[in-house]
């Protein structure tokens, strides 16, 4: 009976539609990654293109005015696109479905029907957030939804759509962390004890816990938005008794967390990388392991910085103010123990690891721009500035979009049993990398000459500032950024369909920086570890 | 002659292995022969001129006046904000470039070229202990004056006169309960109504200006309108941003140092028209201010006219420049 070969699929229907199993299933959420990725990142391409100069260009209603409200669905639909539908679904769902059970030498998820689900619930949960962007005018309250704004300011059915679409996505991360939480802590192959656990599956144990734990706050503070939208209660409204400012709170918790479940993955696969290319063991295992768990502790504490000019108590703020920073010193230690890997080594320098060794350099520059932020008195002047959206796309679009493109390099090999051309990896990366700064960095420059985030058309008339100039050097950025992604399109077609052929350990793993991964064939048959590994 | 070919001749071996060549000799060959890599190399060097050039050029546009840094400030809250911000560049510029030295030395003395054979060190627990403890050290020496400027700038010294400002979808309302009840509605001038011969700025500039006496210390009450949504009144050169959330009364202050008028923008995305609600603040002398309130509480927009014909102050909001 075929059944009983290792290696035997299912029809395609059953295979990809029905799916539970890890492989397929991270396969799926990998290729939605993409294509989410390219949908979100053409919204940033229309922004750019608007903002290239003064005055609005093609964001204007029929009239001919300034199309606000379509802007700031825009920025919405960016926002919540690349947060619930790239960078999460990308990290976690694909290599984390992906690699977790390959490294523990588990044979797969411990709930598989489960895993299906939790991916089968984000394809109708993407549905319904595109469906806001364009039924009932859009949804423009920005990714964070505030109220009163996102209640009596949408009364159309929009912002209900996106908030069943953050339902539906914190449910699919709910039980997929779940998921994780059980398969690591149970599957694992005798002899692996949790401190020589890969540091890719403590980033995934970690953010596991931070979802569990962050998420159905989310699910809390949006159902009360709901019922505040459709019920008639007054959650969120002062005449009713309730509070705005409650749901901000309510919203940092999770937002807060959220941050670090976004990066903390990525510090897991650069970790790899590093070390694979450097030919050297990760250096301070222990400390990067539990450099993760407390930066995971203390992003719980932290949220309030995002609320600095709500008008919270000087206390409050002095608070926030001290947490935050405390967050730098896991951070720092992550970094130096990445350089303190590569010091000594043997270092090859393919794409995954220019990938990594550029995520390195500007997550810190992300760092420090972080730190600055957390001064309550210095925030008061850049809160809602460029120096803020700035800083948080040197630490995601160039942190953790950075690891998702390193992960791909690194694994694709293994994944499709086809191995990228290197030459076409090293243009992406050096077209990436230069496209990437010249968007972001002078977005300090417009923050700290006081631009305002969230606008579609800037005052060219300031003698204070050079909105014009530095807005159309990030939009030239932006484009050369926007190109090297399609060009990534190309790298990715060409390697499913004419890379050379991959053996199991292509990249020539030294036993120092080996994981369980790379001792089954690439791609790995369709049921791996029939014998259960040892691990010494 | 033969020294200066000699340096030339250095200069392009640096060059040269500057470059990520593996094979130098077999360059060309590798181009006619269409080795992919020959091509991608170059396109690194090109990469590489692109990101200098790119460098050379904002150095050279900042020269040339192009702003890169805060807005001059016009209050001590704002100064103090500049000074803290000018002890962070450093120390965050530090931070960065430090960390780009040890990469930069990394890539180059242990690629596998110079270094073929890796060593083994898994850890190090002196110099672990090291890079938790200087980072602290850092951040205590970031936290103590980080301290002294919240609590000095949000501790509201004893108030000589108070502003209130209400936020609207898309305009302000300005209320002056100490000058008898002035109060007046502020809006953006449209775009093809700018007359720059004003000195009028677009998407800056408001029909009423915000009039405020100059070494005055103000309390600002922020709020925004019932049934409305958050806004947030900010003047980056004063170092003040307050949301305007309904419902609630935050409060912030300032004291105005020099004359001159300021802008600032809505900072809270409030709606269509977040970005066409602008805040111009013409800070006059006090007698100027008091002649002001006094035919203000005759008719706010006659008093509005009379100052922006007789007592229009200069534009001192120029870049650090200046």
């Amino acid at each position: 009976m075929g059944d009983h070969e290792h290696d035997h699929k299912p029809g395609f229907f059953v295979r990809w539609f029905m799916s539970t199993n890890h492989k397929d299933i991270g396969t799926l959420y990998i290729i939605f990654a993409i294509i989410a990725g390219l949908i979100g990142g053409s919204f940033s391409m229309i922004m750019r293109l608007e903002l290239q100069q003064p005055g609005v260009q093609y964001l204007v209603d029929a009239a001919g005015n300034p199309d606000g409200h379509l802007w700031n669905t825009i920025i919405t639909a960016h926002g919540l696109i690349m947060v619930f539908f790239v960078v999460m679904p990308g990290l976690i769902g694909g290599f984390g479905n992906w690699f977790v059970p390959l490294m523990i030498g588990a044979p797969d998820m411990a709930f598989p029907r489960l895993n299906n689900i939790s991916f089968w619930l984000i394809v109708p949960s993407f549905l319904l957030l595109l469906g806001s962007a364009v039924i009932g005018g859009g949804a423009g309250t920005g990714w964070t939804v505030y109220p009163p704004l996102s209640t009596s300011g949408h009364p159309n059915m929009a912002v209900d759509m996106a908030i069943f679409s953050l339902h539906l996505a914190g449910a699919s991360s709910i039980l997929g962390a779940a998921n994780f939480i059980t398969t690591i802590f149970n599957m694992r192959a005798p002899g692996m004890t949790l401190h020589k656990m890969p540091l890719f599956v403590w980033s995934m144990l970690v953010t596991s816990f931070l979802l569990v734990l962050a998420v159905p706050v989310l699910g809390g503070a949006i159902t009360m938005l709901l019922t505040d939208r459709n019920f008639g209660t007054k959650f969120f409204v002062p005449e009713g008794g309730g509070d705005p400012l409650l749901y901000q709170h309510l919203f940092w918790f999770f937002g807060h967390p959220e941050v670090y479940i976004m990066i903390l993955p990525a510090f897991g696969i650069i970790s790899h990388i590093v070390s694979t290319f450097s030919k050297k063991p990760i250096f301070g295992y222990l400390g990067m392991a539990y450099a993760m768990v407390s930066i995971g502790f203390v992003g719980f504490v932290v949220w309030a910085h995002h609320m600095y000019t709500t008008g919270l108590s000087v206390d409050t703020e002095a608070y926030f103010t001290a947490a935050t920073l405390i967050i730098a010193v896991p951070t720092g230690i992550k970094i130096f123990s990445w350089i303190a890997t590569m010091w000594g080594g043997s270092i090859e320098f393919k794409t995954p690891m220019l990938f990594a060794i550029g995520f390195i350099f500007l997550f810190t520059v992300g760092g420090v721009t972080g730190v600055v932020l957390a001064n309550s008195g210095m925030d008061t002047e850049l809160h809602d500035t460029y120096y803020v959206v700035a800083h948080f796309h040197y630490v995601l679009s160039l942190g953790a979009v950075f690891a998702l493109f390193a992960g791909f390099y690194y694994w694709i090999g293994k994944m499709s049993g086809r191995q990228y051309p290197e030459w076409m990896g090293q243009i992406h990366f050096w077209t990436t990398f230069v496209g990437v700064n010249l968007a972001f960095f002078p977005q300090h420059f417009l923050g700290l000459n006081g631009m305002p985030r969230r606008i579609i058309d800037y005052s060219t008339d300031a003698q204070y500032a050079s909105w014009a100039e530095w807005n159309a050097i990030s939009s030239y950025g932006a484009y050369l950024a926007g190109l090297s992604t399609l060009w990534f399109v190309v790298v990715v077609v060409y390697t499913l369909f004419a890379g050379k052929k991959a053996s199991a350990n292509y990249w020539d793993v030294q036993p120092q920086s080996f994981t369980l991964e790379w001792s089954v064939s690439s791609p790995p048959p369709f049921h791996q570890f029939d014998i259960q590994p040892m691990v010494r | 002659m033969r020294q200066g070919l000699e340096i030339q001749t250095r200069w392009t071996y640096v060059f040269v292995t500057l470059l990520p060549l593996r094979n130098r000799k077999g360059l060309f060959r590798d181009m006619v022969t269409f080795k992919p890599y020959a091509y991608f190399r170059l396109l690194v060097v090109f990469a590489v001129c692109l990101a200098v050039s790119v460098l050379f050029g904002a150095g050279v546009s900042w020269a040339q006046g192009m702003k890169i840094g805060l807005q001059p400030p016009a209050t001590d809250s704002a100064e103090r904000i500049y000074d803290f911000h000018n002890m962070l560049l450093y120390i965050i510029s530090g931070i960065v470039a430090f960390v780009l030295l040890l990469l930069l030395f990394v890539v180059v003395r242990f690629n596998a070229k110079a270094n073929p054979v890796p060593s083994k060190t898994t850890h190090n627990v002196l110099l672990e202990i090291v890079w938790t403890i200087i980072p602290v050290v850092i951040l205590i020496i970031i936290a103590v004056p980080s301290f002294k400027l919240l609590f000095k700038n949000e501790t509201i010294p004893k108030p000589e006169m108070t502003l209130k400002v209400t936020g609207h979808q898309w305009y302000w309302d300005y209320e002056y309960p100490d000058q008898g009840d002035i109060a007046f509605s502020s809006y953006m001038i449209p775009s093809d109504k700018i007359d720059h011969s004003k000195g009028q700025k677009r998407l800056l500039s408001t029909d009423n200006k915000v009039v405020l006496p100059v070494g005055v210390t103000v309390q600002v009450l922020v709020t925004a309108s019932v049934n409305d949504v958050i806004h947030s009144w900010a003047v980056p050169a004063f170092g003040i941003k307050t949301d305007a959330v309904p419902g609630r009364m935050n409060h912030t202050w300032f004291r105005i140092e020099r004359p001159g008028v300021f802008y600032g923008q809505c900072s809270e995305l409030c709606g269509k028209d977040h970005s066409f609600m602008p805040i111009e603040v013409w800070a006059v002398e006090k007698p100027v201010f008091d002649e002001w309130a006094a035919r203000s509480k005759e008719d706010a927009d006659k008093a509005q006219e009379w100052l922006q014909a007789e007592h229009s102050p200069a534009d001192t909001s120029k870049g650090s420049s200046e």
